[in-house]
């Protein structure tokens, strides 16, 4: 069973700059990871790989230095990686990535054997869209499988897959039919530590490097900048409120400061006071 | 690049989407009930539509007549003119199929200009195949949504975690779709009685027609999970608290105050506390009367998920700690050494006021 998944490398730190002109973020000079949504849907393709046979294909799509992310998907004990990558995609937002991304997976399909699963993190730590995983389902017509907790059950031969979802205020247990497209939920497993020998092996792999044509997009002006019907208007750094905390202080003890604290949200907030009372007395 | 070469930025609107005019929020019923970040939807919608001189709609769409008539009765009363309504059995349970084509069916044959969706688990799953399906831009989990001054839908949004805001727009494309989570906007006030107009649509789906089948669904035994965005009172513990026993001095708090207990990301990713609990950028947004922030620095991943709390107490060691720059009230003062005494303080005040009462 040969089993995708889509990653992206995002910036590590808080430390993001805006280019004055264009208004688009600069990434350069920021340490960079593995958004860490993904590693929950690449540890739980890896645990497919190992029970039924098959490969693990990580994709991403960024700058040349999106390497390195795929490197380290590969000592994690990814089998293969794709680097799709051309100045065309710079500036997409998520209709314009969940095109190419689509496309090269379309692609790798061809060139490496059709996928049953493509999987994705539920968001990005960078965009925190979480829309770029549907929008692929959409694309290709993939059952899509959001929020996923778990894989109950998984029979390739037959083409279908049971799995829990995290809906609002409970869990969906979902059947469907291969091929899917799951976003995973966090928490859900841990990313192992790779083997020496993976760690081998990434050194030294060929990072598959597409760029546009290569991956089979033909049509550029559904790609980048043209191809997003969103656009960023304006980035702007939060502003500061106005009005100043009122400071209470610890002078006369921690006993006097609880107290102090407690009369002053009273104070503030009488209708408050009143409540916590009936909820006090049971009401 | 030239300018006229991007699809975003052309000035005038394509003719053949000069038709879509409305404000539309696509309502969450499920298990019989409309989610309140529809409601808090429609009061922005209605608004956007007042700026627009346009008309503000409700979508319903479930499995039976009676709760999709409650739903749509109810968004009369928090303000929409009118309901588009599906009633069919496929649609008992959110699945991503049926919706997106009955949503994108409507948006099809109705044109809205605007399309707003919960930014939940449910919204997000739609919104994304329904933008994708009707290639038209959409921007996630928005903070504030205005029109400017050519009429656009501009929707302002976190990004980087929340450490820079930016304002995104749909120039030349329709619908506008925008999500925004629970509680970030507030609920509006209910008009009992109020009254509008209901187009009943069908779905033009079987449920032979629909691949995924949803098996059973298990609803959280643990019903405070669900109920944290929505609570009055939160209190809420950091990384100042220093251990992980120590965070019962938050529960012990909450307790005594009938409120919900949480905490920031750093405690998510040490285990102290489960991530269905953690508020934030990336966790829960809340909306409480109270909030305390014990031991919590404030970065601003932290600070967007709690500004709209009527009143913020910042309890932290650090003066220089970001928190106080949005707390109402501060005190610079160890967490785990002050928590155990205002829970002595209002556990003491509030039971001699019941006795005395």
């Amino acid at each position: 069973m040969h089993i995708a998944v889509c990653m992206k490398q995002v910036p590590d730190s808080g430390q993001i700059r805006v280019h004055p002109v264009t208004n688009t973020i600069m990434r350069q000079g920021v340490p960079t990871i593995i958004n860490p949504y993904d590693l929950f849907a690449l540890e739980e393709a890896l645990r497919l790989r190992d029970k039924f046979g098959g490969e693990v294909t990580v994709l991403t799509m960024g700058p040349p230095m999106a390497e390195d992310s795929l490197r380290k998907a590969l000592t994690f004990g990814a089998d293969r990686a794709v680097l799709l990558t051309d100045r065309f995609f710079a500036g997409s937002d998520t209709l314009a990535t969940s095109f190419a991304l689509a496309t090269a997976l379309e692609k790798i399909g061809q060139e490496f054997g059709e996928m049953p699963i493509i999987f994705t993190g539920k968001q990005t730590i960078d965009g925190d869209t979480a829309q770029v995983g549907p929008g692929i389902a959409k694309r290709l017509n993939l059952n899509q499988l959001t929020y996923v907790s778990r894989i109950t059950e998984l029979d390739p031969t037959a083409g279908t897959i049971t799995v829990e979802r995290r809906a609002e205020g409970g869990v969906q247990v979902l059947a469907t039919k291969t091929p899917v497209l799951i976003t995973m939920l966090e928490g859900t497993n841990e990313i192992r530590r790779g083997s020496l020998a993976d760690a081998y092996r990434a050194a030294s792999a060929k990072i598959v490097t597409w760029n546009a044509a290569d991956a089979g997009i033909t049509d550029l002006t559904k790609c980048g900048l043209r191809g997003s019907p969103t656009i960023v208007k304006k980035v702007f750094a939060p502003q500061a409120r106005a009005e100043k905390a009122q400071m209470l202080t610890t002078e006369d003890g921690y006993d006097a400061a609880a107290t102090a604290l407690m009369n002053e949200i009273f104070k503030r907030q009488p209708a408050l006071e009143a409540d916590l009372m009936r909820f006090a007395s049971g009401q | 690049m030239s300018e006229s070469s991007r699809a975003g930025t052309k000035k005038e609107l394509p003719e053949h989407f000069k038709a879509y005019k409305h404000v539309w929020v696509a309502v969450e019923l499920e298990h019989g009930a409309v989610h309140p970040v529809s409601f808090e939807l429609l009061g922005e919608g209605r608004k956007l539509a007042d700026k627009r001189g346009a008309e503000l709609a409700g979508v319903v769409m479930g499995g039976d007549a009676a709760s999709v008539a409650e739903a749509a009765q109810a968004c009369f009363e928090y303000g929409a003119d009118l309901v588009y309504t599906i009633v069919d059995p496929v649609l008992t349970h959110y699945r991503n199929e049926s919706s997106t084509k009955a949503l994108t069916d409507l948006v099809n044959t109705y044109k809205p200009e605007i399309l707003l969706l919960g930014a939940t688990n449910l919204g997000r799953d739609l919104a994304g195949s329904v933008a994708t399906t009707l290639k038209t831009g959409l921007t996630a989990d928005c903070t504030e949504l205005a029109i400017d001054n050519e009429g656009s839908l501009a929707a302002t949004r976190p990004t980087f975690g929340g450490s820079l805001l930016c304002t995104i727009m749909t120039l030349n494309f329709r619908p506008q779709m925008a999500t925004v989570r629970p509680r970030v906007l507030a609920m509006p006030a209910r008009e009992p009685g109020r009254t509008g107009q209901i187009i009943a649509c069908g779905l033009g789906l079987t449920e032979d027609d629909i691949i995924t089948k949803v098996i059973k669904f298990i609803a959280d035994r643990d019903s405070h999970k669900a109920q944290l965005a929505y609570a009055d009172i939160v209190v809420a513990g950091g990384l100042g608290l220093r251990s992980a026993e120590n965070f019962q001095l938050v529960k012990n708090l909450a307790e005594v105050l009938g409120a919900e207990y949480g905490g920031s990301r750093p405690l998510v990713q040490k285990g102290w506390i489960t991530a269905d609990r953690q508020i934030g950028q990336t966790g829960k947004t809340i909306r409480p009367r109270l909030y305390i922030a014990a031991g919590i620095s404030g970065a601003i991943q932290h600070r967007v998920g709690v500004e709209g709390a009527d009143m913020i107490i910042a309890i932290n060691t650090d003066p220089k700690a970001q928190i106080f720059e949005f707390a109402h009230v501060g005190i610079v003062a160890d967490a785990v050494e002050l928590l155990p005494k205002l829970t002595a303080a209002f556990s003491a005040y509030l039971s001699v006021n019941r006795l005395a009462g």
